[in-house]
């Protein structure tokens, strides 16, 4: 080993952690402001330790929402319209992107190479550039305020479908004829064949899109209109208004905490897949 | 691409691919062509009668002020959270490189400010440094510094880069650590053995050899200061204070939504398109010189 002629081993922890106090200092303090009351916060004097209303603050704003100048849904909701959110936008996207990744590398059709270029080409345009006139797409079916309008259009994949592109193409052809020869169809050999084969890759893209879908901000904050609709990271904002010091910044730091819990908890929980999905989504 | 052993099915790929390719054409194609059209497009102040312009929403634009100080604005903030978030994810990485065996404990420690929402990254550092209630903005106030972000707009800018940078450095730290532990280690031990210090085998072997991660996080973090920020830039200063933090994607957004000016707005749009496009273009070109090596 190199490392072990130069002396100053403890540099690199000492670095290191220093990186990782920096990034979790902002969480200890909004966890510190979500365990005090708003009064004690807004004297600007907060202390760095726990206060007593921890309970009382979470309670409030997991059921109610608003406080005495806040005014939002209560978390419950909003972390809800969360959750089916960027699960229709996970299911979504894995589901057409492994439908049509099959059908380009399966199956010889005219048209085949220009489907492929079709869903390619939808990398280069993320929603941020082209939201005015999505936005009136969506307006024009009906679709405001409604959960096909916050999901469906985000649904479209690119990285999905190549994925699964890439993957299929490594799948040996012995395989796929000896499941003709068993007599399987194209759709039995897709099911009890490909899918089981895929399921590290579908863990791995879960992980990404559901964080994702749970991240999604400008679009929500285009489509939903009425307070029952909003998104958990959405209502923060909302909660948050023009940023008063006279606020109930107990409340919204609660719902901060409330917020980064799934995602953080998937990445945490799912590291291993994670890694992979962010590697080889981005090859 | 393509494979020897196929169903010879005629009908089923279409069906298979029709979800994903209806769902492309009517939101990505249909609106994408949509901006397209708009942008050449002079609608009167009532919203009634458009009219064909040709390219004068993008003379309007390229001469406008206001809109080349959005640009200048934009270089500065996404050049300062890729150096920042870059620069401090390489110092990490290299640092945990060096300590395999405490390197996944790191690592865990280090990867979830990716799952933050940019929203909630902006409500956390709000939160920090608020002038009248957050601990470091008290602090800078008691310490004599007129620190407000809501009247000073350099002040704002600074808090809008250290929030989105802070997010973004996880993703960074995760990519670097990976292209470290791919560079083999014979090779620097090899330098050692010539008499190379840390900081020369560093610069000589371990950068050069790095570039393409570095290449590739390049391209991933302009285009995630451009786009994604978003969210920062929208929960923590609206943009403001006057127009101080507006960058490209915020202007789009305040023009087309909020003044409603649909052609100058589409105009914003197709420009960056047009950038995401060359951005993505230069990205495949390099990775296929990559694989020729």
């Amino acid at each position: 080993m190199v490392e072990a002629r130069s002396g100053a081993g403890w540099i690199p922890h000492l670095i290191l952690i220093l990186g990782v106090v920096i990034f979790a200092f902002p969480i200890y303090v909004a966890l510190m402001g979500s365990t005090h009351d708003a009064g004690t916060i807004g004297r600007g004097r907060m202390p760095l330790y726990p206060g007593p209303h921890l309970a009382d603050n979470y309670e409030q704003a997991w059921v109610q929402g608003s406080g005495q100048r806040v005014k939002a849904a209560p978390v419950a909701i909003m972390m809800l319209n969360s959750l089916v959110m960027a699960l229709v936008i996970t299911a979504g996207k894995i589901s057409i992107s492994i439908l049509s990744g099959y059908a380009v590398v399966f199956f010889s059709f005219p048209l085949r190479m220009f489907f492929f270029w079709m869903i390619f080409i939808t990398l280069m345009l993320p929603v941020e550039v082209r939201i005015i006139p999505t936005f009136k797409v969506v307006s024009d079916l009906g679709m405001i305020n409604t959960f096909s309008g916050l999901t469906v259009p985000l649904i479209a994949s690119a990285t999905a479908t190549l994925l699964f592109r890439q993957f299929f193409l490594t799948i040996p052809g012995e395989l796929v004829e000896a499941a003709k020869i068993d007599g399987a169809g194209p759709l039995r050999f897709f099911k009890e064949i490909l899918v089981p084969l895929s399921r590290t890759n579908i863990a791995a893209l879960f992980v990404i899109l559901f964080i994702y879908g749970w991240n999604q901000y400008l679009w929500p904050l285009l489509i939903t209109t009425s307070g029952r609709m909003d998104t958990i990271v959405i209502g923060i904002t909302k909660m948050i208004g023009t940023g008063d010091a006279q606020t109930d910044w107990n409340l919204i730091m609660a719902t901060t905490m409330l917020a980064m819990l799934p995602p953080v908890a998937i990445i945490v929980l799912m590291q291993r897949w994670f890694v992979k999905g962010l590697v080889e989504t981005e090859k | 691409m393509g494979r020897r052993v196929i169903f010879d099915n005629k009908l089923l790929p279409y069906v298979l691919v029709a979800p994903q390719i209806a769902i492309t054409l009517i939101f990505f194609f249909w609106p994408a062509g949509q901006a397209v059209y708009q942008s050449f497009l002079l609608q009167d102040p009532f919203g009634l009668r458009q009219r064909f312009v040709w390219f004068d929403n993008f003379r309007v634009l390229v001469t406008d002020p206001l809109y080349l100080d959005s640009a200048v604005r934009t270089l500065v903030f996404s050049t300062s959270v890729t150096a920042l978030s870059m620069g401090s994810a390489l110092l990490f990485a290299v640092m945990a490189d060096r300590r395999i065996r405490a390197a996944t404990a790191y690592k865990t420690l280090m990867i979830w400010p990716y799952a933050v929402a940019p929203a909630v990254a902006a409500a956390l550092w709000l939160f920090i440094f608020h002038p009248s209630i957050g601990l470091l903005g008290y602090a800078l106030q008691k310490a004599g510094l007129a620190w407000d972000y809501k009247i000073n707009g350099g002040q704002a800018m600074l808090l809008v880069i250290v929030a989105a940078s802070w997010k973004q450095v996880s993703y960074n730290f995760l990519f670097f650590l990976a292209g470290l532990q791919s560079i083999q280690k014979a090779v620097i031990e090899a330098a050692a053995i010539d008499g190379a210090g840390p900081g020369r085998r560093f610069w000589s072997i371990v950068f050069p050899l790095l570039s393409p991660t570095t290449f590739f996080l390049l391209v991933v973090n302009v285009v995630y200061a451009f786009f994604d920020t978003f969210g920062v830039i929208h929960a923590l200063t609206g943009g403001g204070p006057g127009k101080a933090t507006e960058t490209l994607i915020y202007k789009v957004y305040v023009d087309g939504v909020i003044n409603l000016d649909l052609g100058g707005s589409s105009a914003q749009s197709v420009i960056l398109m047009l950038f995401v496009i060359g951005v993505t273009a230069i990205q495949f070109r390099y990775i296929e010189r990559r694989v020729h090596y």
